[in-house]
């Protein structure tokens, strides 16, 4: 009985109850017609999209910066990454890795720069993080009209000039690594290429949390006086993690176009920070305080709902209640663990 | 000047914190328009008497006091502050508690306006009337006048010199109708000495219109000269209940830090003859511990005291040489110079720090002991690392770590779940063996301990000072110990030198006598030359 509990408060009540809605869903399914073999698929799909974003957040958890609400910065570098490719011409493998690459620059760029900003603002960190994150963006909506992109394929039809709101992956890179591999268990599809990268990400951030880096990084987050005594240096931390977590954002948004299918620019970034910071509450994860394991199990928590709300609550109701679902499950998530800060952190 | 009738009878005050005795059977009298000088060490106790008389909810929160005051022959038990001012005590703090944009009148008259009635308050009630700034400033004058200090009534607290601001505290409390005691905290500790001469004499007008007073102060030189009575608080007993007539600042000292049992000088190192750190026109910028001028050697495998009353810079020396704080100055250690301003180079030079703010810079409260105890090590040193893919980078040895962590809990005989429990689960005096066993894992040549014993019971504090003697003898540390705890560091020490105003007041072997400990802690040394050891 006491290790129920105890197991109970490890696990803590938000995660059981959304864990068995999710159950509860998966039952439902069949029994309102809905093609189970599908759906899990779908949730297989969705998680991989989405993991790398949810890992961009953890290495500024951990060094204390709290929940990257700045996401949209390193997407940003993941738009650039792409579409830059693109227009180079590039396809395939060649044209992801030649992707994966420009982002990792632009990362790297944004990033310090970015990092340099939050270290002026501790305390307020994602508070300003959110605002640099909406300024960013649409200060890129202007630069995808002016930026002399000029392939067929990416601009608008009538001007010649100007990205397209969304640009078809199709002919370049589109669904590789979904189908790198791919095969299916009962009629649901395993996107095995996908959820190898995503492994791939996972282990880096882990090892990388590991490494005298990482360790410090962990201890700044903890207590930055004790960092500095021990000659650490606390900017500086902060600074590489979130280098490290807007590269992350960047990657984050090639694996998740690559399954879409779609690049979209302009103001479709503004959003995308909220599921991604309430997946990792949703695995367990504090302001302060995050691991691979809140990363992974949030990550499917977070998108198993999303993905089968509008297929089975709609099927029953007939109407779009899912969204608001959504909606509430998602603020509702963020709301929570921010008014739980001081209790998990002391 | 006393009239003999009895104001103020404490009788048998006991507290304790957590089982933790800081007062202990505290009995004395205070007659009307008499002035009693409370002296004692940091720590001795005067705070907390002074929170019990004046009902500070801290006390009731904490368990409530045994004993019993008696004002004006009467029992009293003050439940807040509140009852206690209306009874007719006023108390001025040593932070002041001032509004800056008001002016002396206000800040005098603040909370107990003289008010105009108008119609509006016929309507509203007392909350509309205005306040009567001719009244309000007659009576800031008739208070200041009370004081016998030149204050401007209509200048903004915000403008005014320290000085000022100090008189207007107590203006305001003289302000009251029925103030019969005034408790001043260390109330010429901010004043330049024109302005605490002043303020001496103010308090002998006080007095004189039969104001009692109890007057705290480590300027023993004040007390003698204003007080009517002394008494000497020590580890929260009363040691002397005497008045001051005859008695010379050499005597106070004595008392405060003397201890009745004679110290053994402990069989110590043979410290060598040549100069391992060496400090020359030291400044730190630490908040509150300032230090302004500091310079001594320490020899190899000596242990080196500081000591020196809070907010002196004793604690600054430290933190300033390991770069936690601004600093400037010079800095040798073995024949090298450490830079300042850079926590790594100065662990680099292998010196080590424990720090006085255990909780705060000694302790990654939320982590595990493995942790704490190898994470300096790892970050400043290198070690505890595994090289993965040829040195291209390398991850944590949590192995090696834990082995680290293993010795020292035996070694240091630390009380704890294993080397995983976190930091904030174990008691202060085993924190503190933590902080002690993550500047070990460093094996420094120097090591710098800020206040090892603070907030740890009798036990442990005997186990961490054998601890750092071991390591002095066995492994020929370099050790700078401060401690607010004189008689520690004569326990410990080869020389113990005592800080004042951020610059060392003199230098003194362990056997010398307290007094001149305590002559040196008041400012009153002999000399910046100093009796050297």
């Amino acid at each position: 009985m006491s290790s129920i509990k105890t197991f109970i408060a490890d696990f803590g009540w938000p995660r059981i109850i959304i864990a068995l809605f999710l159950l509860s869903l998966f039952v439902a399914a069949p029994i309102v017609g809905v093609d189970l073999g599908a759906s899990i698929g779908d949730v297989l799909n969705r998680f991989g999209q989405n993991a790398i974003m949810v890992l961009a957040l953890v290495p500024m958890v951990q060094s204390g910066c709290g929940l990257n609400f700045g996401l949209p910065i390193g997407i940003l570098a993941g738009l650039l990454g792409s579409t830059i490719t693109m227009q180079l011409g590039l396809t395939g493998l060649t044209g992801l890795l030649v992707a994966i690459l420009i982002t990792i620059v632009f990362g790297v760029i944004f990033g310090y720069l970015y990092g340099k900003l939050l270290n002026n603002v501790k305390g307020e960190e994602m508070t300003i993080a959110m605002y640099v994150g909406f300024s960013a963006v649409m200060l890129f909506s202007i630069l995808w009209l002016v930026l002399p992109f000029n392939k067929a394929d990416l601009v608008m039809g009538y001007a010649g000039e100007g990205l397209r709101r969304s640009i078809a992956l199709e002919d370049y890179w589109g669904k590789l690594l979904n189908n790198f591999g791919q095969f299916s268990i009962g009629g649901t599809p395993i996107p095995t290429g996908l959820l190898l990268f995503v492994g791939l990400c996972v282990f880096f951030v882990y090892v990388f949390m590991r490494t005298r880096t990482g360790t410090a990084m962990t201890a700044v987050g903890s207590n930055p006086d004790f960092a500095r005594a021990s000659g650490v240096s606390v900017e500086r931390m902060r600074t590489v993690s979130t280098v490290v977590s807007t590269v992350l954002g960047g990657i984050g948004i090639l694996a998740y176009q690559q399954s879409f299918g779609w690049v979209q620019v302009y103001d479709a970034p503004l959003f995308m920070a909220f599921p991604a910071v309430s997946a990792l509450l949703i695995g367990g994860a504090s302001v302060t305080k995050a691991s691979m394991v809140n990363v992974v199990l949030g990550t499917f928590l977070f998108q198993g709902i999303l993905t089968m709300t509008p297929s089975v609550i709609n099927n029953v109701l007939k109407n779009e209640l899912s969204e608001v679902i959504r909606i509430i499950v998602t603020n509702g998530m963020i709301i929570y663990a921010l008014t739980r800060k001081t209790k998990v952190a002391k | 000047m006393s009239t003999g009738t009895r104001l103020l009878s404490l009788r048998g005050i006991s507290k304790e914190f957590y089982g933790n005795v800081v007062l202990e059977d505290i009995s004395f009298d205070l007659d009307r328009g008499q002035i009693i000088g409370l002296v004692g060490e940091n720590g001795a106790g005067k705070t907390t008497l002074m929170r019990i008389l004046f009902g500070m909810p801290v006390i009731a929160e904490t368990g409530g006091f045994n004993g019993t005051i008696e004002l004006d022959g009467q029992p009293v038990a003050f439940k807040t502050p509140f009852d206690a001012l209306d009874a007719g005590i006023g108390m001025v703090h040593q932070e002041f508690s001032l509004i800056p944009g008001f002016s002396t009148t206000e800040n005098i008259a603040l909370n107990r306006e003289s008010l105009k009635t108008n119609f509006a308050c016929d309507i509203f009630g007392k909350r509309m009337s205005v306040l009567d700034r001719v009244t309000m400033r007659e009576r800031a004058v008739k208070a200041i006048h009370t004081l016998g200090v030149k204050l401007d009534p209509d200048m903004l607290v915000s403008e005014m010199p320290v000085g000022h601001k100090q008189f207007t505290e107590i203006a305001r409390e003289i302000d009251r109708k029925n103030v019969k005691l005034l408790v001043l905290d260390e109330p010429t500790a901010v004043l330049t000495e024109t302005e605490a001469e002043v303020l001496l004499s103010s308090m002998r007008a006080l007095a004189a219109q039969g104001i009692s007073i109890i007057f705290i102060s480590h300027r023993l030189h004040e007390i003698t000269k204003v007080a009517d009575k002394i008494v000497v608080l020590r580890d929260g007993k009363i040691v002397k209940d005497v008045p001051v007539a005859g008695v010379s600042v050499q005597d106070i000292a004595a008392w405060m830090v003397g201890r009745d049992v004679k110290t053994k000088a402990a069989h110590l190192s043979v410290c060598k003859d040549s100069v391992y750190l060496n400090v020359e026109h030291l400044w730190v910028d630490m908040p509150g511990e300032t230090v302004r001028d500091v310079s001594f050697q320490v020899m190899e495998g000596e242990i080196f005291g500081i000591g020196g009353l809070a907010g002196q810079g004793k604690l600054g020396i430290a933190n300033g040489v390991m770069g936690l704080f601004p600093a400037g100055g010079q800095v040798t250690v073995g024949g090298q110079d450490v830079i300042l301003n850079n926590p790594h180079a100065a662990l680099n030079s292998d010196i080590a720090f424990v720090s006085e703010d255990r909780r705060g810079v000694g302790l990654l409260l939320d982590e595990s002991l493995e942790w704490n105890i190898a994470f300096t090590a790892m970050q400043a040193k290198r070690q505890h690392l595994i090289p993965v893919l040829g040195g291209l980078f390398s991850v944590r040895d949590e192995k090696s770590m834990k082995a680290l962590a293993l010795e020292y809990i035996e070694s240091l005989e630390i009380r704890c779940t294993g080397p995983r429990q976190r930091a904030k689960e174990l008691s202060g005096g085993n924190q503190q063996k933590i902080c002690l066993a993550k500047a070990f894992a460093l094996k420094p040549k120097l090591l710098f301990v800020s206040e090892p014993t603070r907030g740890i019971d009798v036990g442990a504090k005997a186990i961490v000072l054998e601890t750092l003697r071991a390591y002095n003898r066995d492994y020929g540390m370099t050790i700078v110990m401060i401690s607010s705890e004189l008689e520690e560091l004569r326990s410990i020490c080869h020389r113990v030198a005592i800080v004042d105003e951020g610059k060392i007041a003199g230098i003194l072997p362990p056997t010398a006598d307290v007094a001149q400990f305590g002559l040196l802690m008041s400012g009153l040394g002999a000399g910046k030359n100093g009796d050297a050891a």
